[in-house]
């Protein structure tokens, strides 16, 4: 995994609650056996004008032009300005992969769904919470000013505004450690080995019926 | 001090604590299905791990499995491979069982896991699956989980979780004549939105949920991540006791005994307290059918689809608006004025023997009406259709007009060939009405299997009750 550390991005806006993640990426892409390659079909049905199957060429669709992130202004965006309940619906992890392979490493938005928040860290996609009357003004910022760019300082915990302005975010210690350091959380688990077997002797001995 | 049935389960399962709360939780059963697994075996593979213990592992194929023409195999070239990768995944790594494509026992992950015992109380159950807390009408942690989850269990047996939000829902009361445990699952998510449950375990008490059957309280748990809820779960009594006698993976013997008396400590404490608890009185829940395209855009048979000009607002407002315009009607339209084109009595959330048998008794000796193009039936296992089988409901629904299908997962998500086309609308009995979820442009109104079949007869919704 990619470190995260301080990140200075191009911001884009999706001004709607709950958006799932059958739109973030539509389950015909789940067919795939590979991690990557998702970016194209991000909001794929959102973002092309036809149905998208895969193994099309993307290059040759029609692109929508109503939808927000085909406008030029918002090309190589790397952060996603969100609202609440983000992510919502299933737990597919290529929801994330789409996000980073197209080139999201951060989204800020009200809430979001829990399973969706737990595959961002897994991927050094970074979630941010802030509270609605701070994203409302992000969103105005940005529509207002062409080229709007924030910085996200992981280490202090704060966004930080082009105005100057810092908004402080909460996230947790292990997974800001885990991030900061672009450490895989197998191998840190794997150092626990011992106390795991430990754990599962003791089970096997009181309830030998989980281990049949 | 009365801890809930939470707080015990997630007690019995730290093997480890961070600082920060994030705790190690050992994990009892592993469930597998083709979607979210290939990507996990091959991280595995690629770092050189082994799995930890491979006897935790049940698995599936279900999402991508065409529901008709076994015989010619899985067609579509892109899931057929998706299905072949986890069969060598498993021949290789090895599981405590394999429900491949075609075997006898093959079907949903969510519906095998409990049907073959695999799902015990007490457990942690987790799956790369959000349907997941379906598990927990078992008394389980049932934990849906990503695929760097998968491969985190697959290699430690252990996932890296911090303790939720304990919610008590509880519904007291008789259930009305035609109201199932879809429409209480719904009439919670109307209460306390599709957000209301973030960051909380969600227990389901209450004089109604203990009189529920098994594949009731299953269909309540299944929708509780609909809830915003990281999972669901259910106390285990005397019916969960009797639903598990007799199953494949379930104990034998002096384990048996053994198993249940601890089975039966499995469940809150009195005075335990909770972060939030809601109440619901089952008298007040009617028939639900959802009108946009969230869980939570759902009024009464008897009720009209809302207008946005009464929402105050402003984001909900649009949020609405945008649902009816995807979902093609007018505010204030009648809900029993919406006609139909499809029809889906199947998944995760309703497609156990007791959903069929409660549409069966519906359609019975009735015809669909002439407007349905496809009204379908998908058991959510093979288990299940051969038993259907054998009680001759088959037979009822083909008389009906209904198709008679393979189990799995089939037009809940349309990954396989059922499917809606665009514009077409579908009264289902799945747990997801999201834009595109049953095909690009479709629309889903989400509905019990009574519901469901009601529809079908009339071509548009109608109460169900009229007919019972
Ligand atoms: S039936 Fe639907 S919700 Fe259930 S596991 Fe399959 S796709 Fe997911």
């Amino acid at each position: 995994m990619d470190k995260f550390v301080r990140l200075q991005g191009l911001v884009a806006p999706l001004d709607r609650a709950n958006v799932d993640t059958d739109a973030i990426i539509p389950k015909q892409f789940l067919k795939s056996i590979k991690r990557s390659g998702f970016g194209p079909n991000l909001f794929d049905a959102w973002r092309y004008l036809d149905v998208g199957e895969p193994g099309m060429d993307n290059s040759k669709r029609s692109l929508n032009p109503d939808f927000v992130l085909n406008q030029p202004r918002y090309q190589g965006a790397q952060i996603l300005l969100a609202r609440k309940n983000f992510g919502c619906g299933s737990s597919r992890e290529h929801a994330p992969w789409a996000l980073l392979d197209f080139g999201f490493r951060a989204v800020l938005a009200e809430s979001y769904a829990d399973i969706f928040f737990n595959n961002c860290f897994k991927n050094g996609v970074l979630p941010i919470v802030l509270p609605a009357a701070e994203l409302d003004e992000l969103f105005a910022q940005v529509a207002a000013t062409p080229g709007y760019k924030l910085t996200i300082d992981l280490e202090r915990q704060l966004v930080l505004r082009p105005d100057g302005k810092a908004l402080p975010f909460a996230v947790d210690g292990f997974r800001k450690e885990c991030l900061v350091n672009g450490w895989d959380d197998i191998g840190l688990t794997l150092r626990h080995a011992e106390k795991i077997r430990a754990y599962e002797d003791k089970r096997r001995a009181e309830q030998p019926w989980l281990f049949a | 001090m009365p801890q809930t049935l939470y707080e015990k389960l997630w007690q019995s399962h730290v093997v480890h604590e961070e600082a920060d709360g994030t705790a190690l939780i050992y994990i009892d059963r592993h469930l597998v299905h083709e979607v979210t697994s290939p990507q996990a075996f091959e991280g595995l593979k690629l770092a050189g791990r082994k799995p930890w213990r491979v006897s935790s592992i049940v698995a599936t194929a279900d999402h991508n499995t065409p529901t008709n023409f076994w015989e010619r195999g899985i067609e579509d070239p892109i899931s057929r491979l998706q299905v072949e990768t986890l069969d060598a995944n498993i021949k290789e790594v090895g599981a405590l069982a394999y429900f491949a494509f075609r075997d006898p026992r093959q079907g949903i992950v969510h519906v095998i896991g409990p049907e073959s015992g695999a799902t015990l109380p007490g457990m942690t159950v987790v799956c790369g699956d959000s349907h997941t807390s379906t598990h927990g009408a078992f008394g389980c942690l049932a934990i849906g989980i990503g695929t760097s989850e998968v491969e985190h269990v697959l290699a430690t047996q252990c996932l890296l979780q911090k303790r939720s939000k304990t919610m008590l829902v509880r519904v007291e009361g008789p259930l009305g004549k035609g109201v199932t445990a879809k429409d209480i699952a719904l009439a919670v998510i109307a209460r306390i939105g599709t957000a209301g449950g973030t960051g909380s375990a969600i227990e389901f008490g209450g004089s109604t949920i203990r009189a529920l059957s098994m594949e009731g309280r299953m269909t309540l748990c299944n929708m509780a991540i609909e809830a915003g809820a990281r999972m669901g779960f259910v106390a285990v009594d005397d019916i969960t006791i009797n639903y598990l006698k007799g199953r494949p993976f379930a104990p034998k013997a002096e384990l048996w005994d053994a198993a249940m008396a601890s089975w039966r400590t499995l469940k809150s404490d009195e005075g335990a307290s909770f972060d939030r608890v809601v109440e619901l009185r089952a008298a007040d829940i009617q028939p639900q059918v959802t009108w946009g395209t969230s869980p939570e855009m759902v009024v009464a048979i008897g009720g009209r689809v809302p207008d946005p000009a009464a929402e105050k607002d402003a984001s909900r407002r649009e949020g609405m608006e945008r649902a009816l315009k995807y979902m093609g009607l007018a505010a204030n339209t009648p809900i029993k004025d919406i006609a139909v084109d499809k029809i889906f009595i199947g998944s995760c959330t309703n497609s156990r023997i007791e959903d069929l048998r409660a549409a069966a008794k519906v359609v019975k000796g009735r015809k669909v009406a002439g407007n349905i193009k496809l009204a379908l039936v998908v058991p959510g296992s093979g288990l299940i259709k051969r038993q259907a089988e054998s009680e001759g409901l088959d037979k009822i629904f083909v008389a009906a007009g209904f198709e008679w299908r393979e189990p799995g997962c089939s037009m809940c998500l349309a990954m396989n060939a059922d499917r809606l086309e665009a514009g077409e609308r579908c009264a289902s009995t799945s747990n997801r009405n999201f834009e595109g979820r049953q095909g690009a442009g479709g629309r889903t109104h989400l509905v019990s299997p009574e519901m469901a079949a009601a529809a079908a007869l009339a071509g548009h919704f109608s109460d169900v009750r009229d007919l019972l």
